[in-house]
């Protein structure tokens, strides 16, 4: 199963060079390993609708008992056979869809990306593994979303998707973590059998509320349905891929994989019920309003995804049952519907239904394809999407639960009213000026369409031999055995006189669509308040607190960073310590020997000199001898390491300093006698805190010092008797190494400052050090 | 700075600094020194040759470029952390052999001195384009 994967990524790694040699026709190659990974799955069937699981696992990090562990049940079959099938499409589509373009290779790279991670979010059974590639197709679709980087729009909604997604997934993951703990285990299939306990534990309300979090920012459940929209910045074959058919999915995955743990509850149905049903209808209110093709097939799609929780949330053998035949039904015709858009996009260079017209005689092709997969959407005899409608109006009927049931049926006509929209307008009628100049593309454009909408055919005449994989996929969902037989005719029942109003109410409605434009232009002025206006506020009261943060804390003036920082330090030493530090004060015996205290006193002097010098020399010359007579004290104190270590660092600090100041000026009061008092209480505040400090150290030594034990083996295992020495190269060599990091990098800083300012940049006064800097790079590359 | 004494003087205290430097970093393991107090001495005679005579001369003079002395220090903490990796030993785990002359008796060379010479590189590496960035400028 892992090769499964590896086959994926590998293929992604060779799309750009498939596309520099092969071209657009390289999408038939690409989609070779799709399809082939669907053949794979296909031979599982028999296995799977046998209840007979095929799973995988290695270890990954042994010690913490983290596994990566996949396995296959007829959900995952499901699952998995949407995303390599219409992945497989979808390539073949995308070659030419961006024909000719340098970026299909990155497409298709992306794309097949995408696929290993949506394939591994379907079949992980380990929590954390289903989380990271949960988290992966997040990055993935931002990557697709935003493929047209050089358009701000585009990079706008990838990073709102992204926001969304992401922020959802840091919320799922406390709640998978949770869920960990409270079922003692991160496999899927150990945690069924504990689902009692799971739900009876303190955890049980927190990680629903989590994990549910995550899972509707991700299916674009209300109030987060508005980046799904948005997101049809991407070009077509993304939203057909991602935005319709697969990861939107994702989160009705997730709440359908875990139903049997922590479902069957009254909080699971009251958490999921009501957010979906608001999401199906407003979907398709919304879906009313649009007028571009691809928005308009972005809200039906948040429709059927709130309809999708909706059923889950109802949580009974039938409705469950009626989510799956939903989702593929749904999956098949809106592959195919956005592929369609793409199509008459790519043809007519534009996608407004009120531009559109009589684009059947030009593109006859695409037409069927749309009639095909309209009849689908609309539920209407003989396709898989009537069944789906009759198996969800059934379900929903049984639990006679009027309010959803009447909440089904209005979105129902909604959907309806919208596939008329999308697949007769554009196609039927007089021909507008843009579809005159319009002709059809190849097969590979009108192609896959045509192939899910007879899929969507197939399945529908010829449920049965389905019905066995459904019953595995229900099964799975339900945590107990359903038994799935699907029948395209089930004889004149509610369910179909439901239908039957549905469809009358969606033709009524599209006829009449022109009587809703003053409706439409009324509410209009309410959008603004909607939660993607929420998001906008949100994202620039963001920004303007982190400009107003960065005024304050970064101005760029060195004395308030300076002020900043000593302040700090003394807060908390102050805040963490308290009272201690003065209370463990013992008063220090008096046995200083001169020498000692002289040295104290070229240090205090030389401090007053530094302070009081009017010019920088002095100031600069004194600094050092202050830093000196420190020196001298490590050397009275026995470290001799330490020492010249420091009288090296001060002499160098000295040349520095001289190098820099022999440009300024020397000395100006500047500042006011009120700043200066200021600053010398602050520095007398900070000196006498560090005294303290280092006085209180002084006291609270710990009786099993750490020097010991570098002393004791410092010979015996790191060869070398200076301690001081063997502690930064081998014992703490990781710290080192981390230095010596930072010190590279505070070298590319003060390079950055002084070098590349727009008066230092070549051609001004450094230009003899610039050709210096060029002659020893290509002598050092000579002796290389 | 234009001085007639230093430039006499450093003819003659620049191979000196620059003998100490390697002194220090090679005595560091068993007494006081070390690569990053080598590092210093080495950068700090450079630095005295680059006021007396011009920060290009100092360039030249050094031959390898800062900005690789600083990388090639890196990589060599680095690598030499990575080394004990091939042998199964945990990153950065000192790997000894021992060596007999007959002039010093028995050397215990190892991956921590490699990992010292590259402290030596970085810290030469950056005070020496703190030095040539401030007189350039």
């Amino acid at each position: 199963m892992f090769l499964w994967l590896w086959v994926i990524l590998i293929a992604a790694g060779l799309a750009p060079g498939v596309s520099r040699m092969v071209g657009s026709r390289g999408g038939w190659l690409l989609a070779l390993v799709p399809a082939g990974v669907a053949v794979c799955l296909l031979q599982q069937w028999p296995a799977v609708v046998n209840q007979q699981n095929v799973s995988a696992a290695v270890d990954w990090v042994p010690s913490l008992h983290l596994m990566v562990s996949l396995r296959l049940d007829g959900l995952s079959l499901l699952f998995g056979l949407l995303v390599t099938g219409i992945g497989a499409l979808v390539l073949v589509y995308a070659g030419a869809y961006l024909k000719g373009d340098e970026r299909l290779g990155r497409l298709w790279m992306f794309l097949l990306l995408f696929m290993a991670a949506m394939l591994g979010v379907v079949l992980a059974d380990n929590l954390l593994t289903l989380f990271i590639f949960w988290e992966l197709t997040s990055i993935t679709s931002y990557l697709l979303i935003g493929f047209n980087s050089d358009r701000p729009e585009s990079r706008a909604s990838a990073l709102q998707a992204l926001l969304v997604t992401g922020g959802g997934g840091l919320l799922l993951l406390p709640g998978l973590l949770l869920l960990g703990f409270a079922g003692q285990s991160f496999e899927i299939s150990e945690l069924l059998n504990h689902a009692d306990q799971i739900q009876q534990h303190a955890f049980y309300g927190p990680m629903l509320v989590l994990i549910l979090l995550g899972a509707f920012t991700k299916s674009a459940q209300f109030p987060f349905h508005f980046w799904l929209p948005d997101a049809m910045a991407a070009p077509t074959p993304i939203s057909a891929y991602l935005h319709s058919a697969t990861m939107v999915k994702a989160g009705v995955y997730l709440v359908a994989r875990l139903h049997p743990v922590l479902g069957g509850t009254a909080e699971w149905f009251w958490m999921i019920a009501p957010i979906g049903t608001a999401t199906m209808v407003l979907g398709a209110v919304l879906a009313l309003r649009a007028t571009d093709l691809k928005q308009i097939l972005a809200y039906a799609t948040i429709s059927v995804l709130g309809t999708l929780m909706m059923l889950l949330g109802i949580g009974t053998e039938a409705t469950l049952t009626a989510a799956l035949v939903l989702l593929v039904a749904h999956a098949l015709y809106k592959g195919g519907l956005f592929m369609m858009a793409g199509a008459v996009d790519h043809a007519v260079h534009q996608r407004d239904i009120r531009l559109l017209g009589g684009l059947r005689s030009v593109m006859p092709a695409t037409c069927g394809a749309a009639l095909l997969a309209g009849i689908s959407m609309a539920g209407i005899l003989p396709t898989f999407g009537f069944i789906a409608k009759e198996t969800w109006y059934e379900a929903v009927g049984s639990q006679a639960s009027v309010p959803y049931l009447v909440a089904s049926v209005l979105s129902n006509i909604g959907l309806v009213a919208a596939a008329g929209m999308v697949c007769i307008t554009p196609f039927f009628g007089r021909q507008t000026d843009a579809a005159q100049q319009a002709h059809e593309g190849g097969p590979a454009l009108w192609g896959p369409p045509v192939v899910l909408g007879i899929a969507g055919f197939c399945l529908g005449l010829l449920p049965g031999p389905f019905s066995e994989l459904l019953a595995a996929g229900s099964t799975a969902i339900a945590g107990q055995d359903v038994s799935v037989k699907l029948k395209l005719w089930h004889g004149v029942n509610a369910a179909l006189l439901l239908s039957l109003l549905t469809l009358a109410g969606g033709f009524l409605l599209y006829w009449q669509r022109h009587r809703l434009a003053g409706v439409i232009t009324a509410t209009d002025r309410f959008m603004p308040w909607g939660p993607a206006g929420a998001y906008r506020w949100l994202l620039k009261s963001v920004n303007q607190l982190a400009r107003g943060q960065t005024a304050i804390l970064q101005n760029g003036y060195l004395r308030y960073y300076l002020l900043m920082m000593v302040g700090l330090t003394v807060f908390s030493v102050w805040m963490a310590l308290g009272g201690e530090l003065s209370s463990h004060l013992d008063p220090m015996p008096f046995d200083f020997r001169i020498h000692e205290v002289m040295l104290a006193g070229l240090i205090l002097m030389s401090a007053v000199v530094a302070v009081r010098a009017k010019t920088w020399l002095l100031s600069v010359g004194a600094l050092g001898i202050a830093g000196y007579a420190v020196a001298g004290i490590f050397v009275l104190f026995g470290a001799p390491d330490l020492a010249m270590t420091q009288f090296v660092i001060e002499t160098l600090t000295v040349f520095l300093f001289v190098m820099a100041f022999s440009r300024l000026p020397d000395f100006r009061r500047l500042s006011s006698v009120h700043t200066r008092r200021r600053d010398a209480l602050i520095a007398v505040v900070a000196g006498g805190t560090i005294t303290m400090l280092l006085l209180f150290a002084m006291t609270v030594r710990s009786d099993h010092p750490i020097s010991a034990y570098y002393a004791a083996h410092s010979v015996p295992e790191a060869h070398g008797r200076n301690v001081v020495n063997v502690i930064l190269v081998d014992f703490r060599a990781l710290d080192t190494l981390g230095e010596i990091t930072v010190l590279s990098i505070a070298a590319i800083g003060v390079y950055s400052l002084l070098m590349l300012r727009p008066a230092a940049r070549p051609g001004s006064t450094d230009s003899s050090g610039n050709e210096a800097d060029d002659s020893s790079r290509g002598s050092a590359q000579r002796g290389n | 700075m234009d001085s007639v004494i230093l430039k006499t003087a450093i003819r003659f205290l620049l191979p000196l600094l620059l003998l100490a430097s390697v002194f220090l970093f090679l005595r560091g393991h068993n007494e006081p020194g070390g690569g990053f107090v080598g590092g210093l001495v080495a950068s700090g005679a450079i630095a005295l040759y680059a006021m007396t005579c011009s920060a290009a001369a100092a360039r030249q003079m050094v031959r390898v470029s800062p900005r690789v002395l600083i990388g090639s220090g890196l990589l060599l903490a680095l690598g030499s952390g990575l080394a004990p990796l091939f042998f199964g030993r945990p990153f950065l785990t000192g790997l000894w052999t021992t060596v007999t002359t007959a002039s010093l008796g028995e050397l215990h060379p190892g991956t921590p001195l490699l990992f010292d010479l590259g402290v030596y590189c970085v810290v030469t590496g950056v005070t020496l384009v703190f030095i040539f960035s401030l007189l350039e400028e």
